[in-house]
Protein backbone atom coordinates (compact mmCIF):
# COMPACT_ATOMS: atom_id res chain seq x y z
CA UNK A 1 0.00 0.00 0.00
CA UNK A 2 3.01 2.49 0.82
CA UNK A 3 4.32 2.28 -2.36
CA UNK A 4 1.16 3.46 -4.52
CA UNK A 5 0.77 6.17 -1.49
CA UNK A 6 4.45 7.16 -2.35
CA UNK A 7 4.31 7.16 -5.74
CA UNK A 8 0.73 9.34 -5.94
CA UNK A 9 2.57 11.67 -3.76
CA UNK A 10 5.05 12.39 -6.42
CA UNK A 11 2.35 12.07 -8.61
CA UNK A 12 1.24 15.33 -6.90
CA UNK A 13 4.34 17.17 -7.23
CA UNK A 14 5.86 16.47 -4.04
CA UNK A 15 9.34 16.51 -4.61
CA UNK A 16 11.41 14.16 -1.62
CA UNK A 17 8.92 10.89 -1.00
CA UNK A 18 10.26 8.20 0.58
CA UNK A 19 8.83 5.16 1.76
CA UNK A 20 8.95 2.87 4.40
CA UNK A 21 7.35 -0.50 3.21
CA UNK A 22 8.30 -2.47 6.28
CA UNK A 23 6.20 -0.28 8.27
CA UNK A 24 4.79 0.26 11.68
CA UNK A 25 4.84 -4.09 12.65
CA UNK A 26 8.80 -3.30 12.11
CA UNK A 27 8.85 -0.21 14.14
CA UNK A 28 6.89 -1.85 17.07
CA UNK A 29 9.16 -4.95 16.94
CA UNK A 30 12.03 -3.22 17.37
CA UNK A 31 11.16 -1.51 20.46
CA UNK A 32 10.88 1.78 19.54
CA UNK A 33 7.31 4.62 20.23
CA UNK A 34 4.23 3.66 19.39
CA UNK A 35 1.30 6.29 19.95
CA UNK A 36 -2.58 5.72 19.50
CA UNK A 37 -4.77 3.78 21.66
CA UNK A 38 -2.57 0.39 21.56
CA UNK A 39 0.21 3.21 22.82
CA UNK A 40 3.31 2.13 23.82
CA UNK A 41 2.08 1.79 27.55
CA UNK A 42 0.14 -1.65 26.30
CA UNK A 43 2.62 -3.30 25.45
CA UNK A 44 5.69 -5.65 26.73
CA UNK A 45 8.54 -3.28 26.08
CA UNK A 46 7.21 -1.03 28.65
CA UNK A 47 7.14 -3.55 31.37
CA UNK A 48 9.90 -5.65 30.74
CA UNK A 49 12.97 -5.65 32.80
CA UNK A 50 15.89 -4.52 31.11
CA UNK A 51 18.25 -5.07 34.27
CA UNK A 52 18.42 -9.20 33.46
CA UNK A 53 21.39 -11.11 33.96
CA UNK A 54 23.36 -12.36 30.62
CA UNK A 55 26.65 -13.91 29.52
CA UNK A 56 28.33 -15.50 26.96
CA UNK A 57 28.62 -18.97 25.85
CA UNK A 58 32.06 -19.35 26.80
CA UNK A 59 32.22 -18.22 30.67
CA UNK A 60 31.58 -20.53 32.66
CA UNK A 61 28.75 -21.89 34.93
CA UNK A 62 30.94 -21.46 38.46
CA UNK A 63 31.04 -18.06 37.66
CA UNK A 64 27.84 -17.21 36.03
CA UNK A 65 25.96 -19.14 39.06
CA UNK A 66 27.43 -17.13 41.20
CA UNK A 67 26.39 -13.86 39.42
CA UNK A 68 22.86 -14.96 39.22
CA UNK A 69 22.63 -16.15 42.60
CA UNK A 70 24.07 -12.59 44.01
CA UNK A 71 21.55 -10.74 41.83
CA UNK A 72 18.53 -12.69 43.09
CA UNK A 73 17.50 -14.12 39.59
CA UNK A 74 16.74 -17.61 38.79
CA UNK A 75 17.87 -17.22 34.95
CA UNK A 76 20.32 -15.93 32.30
CA UNK A 77 20.58 -15.17 28.93
CA UNK A 78 23.05 -16.30 26.83
CA UNK A 79 24.29 -14.11 24.14
CA UNK A 80 26.76 -13.20 21.49
CA UNK A 81 28.83 -9.94 21.40
CA UNK A 82 25.94 -8.19 19.86
CA UNK A 83 23.77 -8.99 22.43
CA UNK A 84 22.06 -11.64 20.25
CA UNK A 85 20.02 -14.52 22.20
CA UNK A 86 21.39 -18.10 22.01
CA UNK A 87 19.88 -19.73 24.06
CA UNK A 88 19.07 -19.07 28.03
CA UNK A 89 19.71 -21.22 31.96
CA UNK A 90 17.06 -21.83 33.58
CA UNK A 91 16.95 -23.09 37.08
CA UNK A 92 18.16 -26.55 36.56
CA UNK A 93 21.19 -25.27 35.14
CA UNK A 94 21.69 -22.98 37.33
CA UNK A 95 21.56 -25.50 39.97
CA UNK A 96 24.04 -28.04 38.64
CA UNK A 97 27.20 -28.09 40.82
CA UNK A 98 29.75 -29.22 38.53
CA UNK A 99 31.67 -26.62 35.76
CA UNK A 100 31.30 -26.82 32.39
CA UNK A 101 30.55 -23.74 29.89
CA UNK A 102 27.50 -21.81 29.62
CA UNK A 103 27.51 -23.30 26.24
CA UNK A 104 27.17 -27.15 27.53
CA UNK A 105 24.37 -26.33 30.15
CA UNK A 106 22.12 -23.87 28.47
CA UNK A 107 18.69 -24.46 26.07
CA UNK A 108 19.36 -23.23 22.86
CA UNK A 109 16.83 -21.32 21.38
CA UNK A 110 14.78 -20.04 23.94
CA UNK A 111 10.58 -18.58 23.15
CA UNK A 112 10.50 -14.97 22.80
CA UNK A 113 8.31 -12.62 22.24
CA UNK A 114 8.67 -8.85 20.63
CA UNK A 115 8.47 -5.24 22.94
CA UNK A 116 5.28 -4.70 20.07
CA UNK A 117 3.19 -7.80 21.80
CA UNK A 118 0.60 -6.49 23.63
CA UNK A 119 0.57 -6.81 27.15
CA UNK A 120 -2.99 -9.05 27.69
CA UNK A 121 -1.44 -11.22 24.71
CA UNK A 122 1.73 -12.11 27.03
CA UNK A 123 -0.31 -12.79 29.95
CA UNK A 124 -2.56 -15.40 27.95
CA UNK A 125 0.64 -17.14 26.57
CA UNK A 126 2.57 -17.04 29.66
CA UNK A 127 -0.52 -18.40 31.55
CA UNK A 128 -1.53 -21.08 28.43
CA UNK A 129 2.07 -22.73 29.02
CA UNK A 130 2.65 -22.04 32.56
CA UNK A 131 5.80 -20.15 32.56
CA UNK A 132 6.91 -17.35 34.98
CA UNK A 133 8.81 -15.18 32.55
CA UNK A 134 9.41 -14.88 28.60
CA UNK A 135 12.19 -13.22 27.18
CA UNK A 136 11.90 -9.92 25.30
CA UNK A 137 14.00 -9.36 22.06
CA UNK A 138 13.98 -7.04 19.55
CA UNK A 139 13.12 -7.75 15.49
CA UNK A 140 17.09 -8.39 15.10
CA UNK A 141 17.30 -10.68 18.14
CA UNK A 142 19.08 -8.34 20.37
CA UNK A 143 18.06 -9.00 24.17
CA UNK A 144 15.78 -6.25 25.69
CA UNK A 145 14.79 -8.04 28.60
CA UNK A 146 12.87 -10.14 30.25
CA UNK A 147 8.84 -9.68 30.77
CA UNK A 148 8.14 -11.53 34.22
CA UNK A 149 3.98 -12.80 34.74
CA UNK A 150 3.69 -11.39 38.07
CA UNK A 151 4.24 -7.97 36.29
CA UNK A 152 2.71 -8.02 33.31
CA UNK A 153 -0.76 -9.04 35.51
CA UNK A 154 -0.23 -6.81 38.02
CA UNK A 155 0.75 -3.61 35.22
CA UNK A 156 -1.30 -0.62 35.44
CA UNK A 157 -3.07 -0.33 31.44
CA UNK A 158 -4.14 2.95 30.85
CA UNK B 1 10.83 7.41 -8.00
CA UNK B 2 10.30 6.96 -4.07
CA UNK B 3 12.85 5.97 -1.98
CA UNK B 4 12.42 3.04 -0.49
CA UNK B 5 14.17 3.66 3.22
CA UNK B 6 14.53 1.17 6.55
CA UNK B 7 14.03 1.93 10.39
CA UNK B 8 17.02 3.50 10.62
CA UNK B 9 16.75 6.17 8.06
CA UNK B 10 13.38 7.13 9.01
CA UNK B 11 15.20 8.40 12.67
CA UNK B 12 17.40 10.03 10.60
CA UNK B 13 14.66 12.10 8.39
CA UNK B 14 12.68 12.96 11.01
CA UNK B 15 15.57 15.24 13.06
CA UNK B 16 15.02 16.76 9.32
CA UNK B 17 11.36 17.43 10.19
CA UNK B 18 10.49 14.90 7.64
CA UNK B 19 6.60 14.24 7.68
CA UNK B 20 5.51 11.31 8.56
CA UNK B 21 2.31 9.96 6.88
CA UNK B 22 0.49 6.73 7.66
CA UNK B 23 -1.74 5.65 4.35
CA UNK B 24 -3.97 2.91 6.19
CA UNK B 25 -7.76 3.90 7.23
CA UNK B 26 -8.72 6.13 10.26
CA UNK B 27 -9.47 3.27 12.71
CA UNK B 28 -5.77 1.73 12.01
CA UNK B 29 -4.50 4.53 12.59
CA UNK B 30 -6.09 5.78 15.98
CA UNK B 31 -5.42 2.22 16.74
CA UNK B 32 -1.45 2.44 16.72
CA UNK B 33 0.33 5.11 14.55
CA UNK B 34 4.25 6.33 14.60
CA UNK B 35 4.93 9.06 16.51
CA UNK B 36 4.31 12.66 15.23
CA UNK B 37 2.38 10.72 12.19
CA UNK B 38 -0.70 12.47 10.42
CA UNK B 39 -3.32 10.02 8.77
CA UNK B 40 -4.08 10.26 5.23
CA UNK B 41 -5.69 7.12 3.86
CA UNK B 42 -4.54 6.03 0.50
CA UNK B 43 -7.83 5.88 -0.66
CA UNK B 44 -8.22 9.76 0.47
CA UNK B 45 -4.95 10.70 -0.60
CA UNK B 46 -5.48 13.59 -3.44
CA UNK B 47 -4.76 16.97 -4.32
CA UNK B 48 -6.87 18.25 -1.53
CA UNK B 49 -6.01 15.87 1.28
CA UNK B 50 -2.37 16.24 0.02
CA UNK B 51 -2.86 19.68 1.22
CA UNK B 52 -2.27 18.95 4.54
CA UNK B 53 1.79 18.23 3.50
CA UNK B 54 4.44 21.10 3.03
CA UNK B 55 5.66 20.45 -0.18
CA UNK B 56 9.21 21.96 1.09
CA UNK B 57 9.44 18.86 3.93
CA UNK B 58 10.43 15.44 3.37
CA UNK B 59 7.36 12.55 3.33
CA UNK B 60 7.78 9.25 4.85
CA UNK B 61 4.82 7.06 4.16
CA UNK B 62 4.18 3.98 5.56
CA UNK B 63 1.76 1.13 6.13
CA UNK B 64 1.58 -1.60 8.23
CA UNK B 65 4.38 -3.65 6.74
CA UNK B 66 5.13 -5.12 3.45
CA UNK B 67 2.01 -6.02 2.24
Amino acid sequence: MSPRAASRLEGLGFGEVYDYAAGKADWGSFGLPIEGERHSGTRVGAHARTEVPACGPHDRMTDVRERVRAAGWDTCFVTDEHGVVLGRLGRAALTREDDVSVEEAMTLGPSTVRPSLELDKAVERMRNQNLTSLPVTRSDGVLVGVIRREDAERAPIQ
Amino acid sequence: MPTPIERDEVQRLQGQRAQLVEVLPEPEYADEHLPGAINIPLKTLDEQSAQRLERGRPVIVYCYDYQ
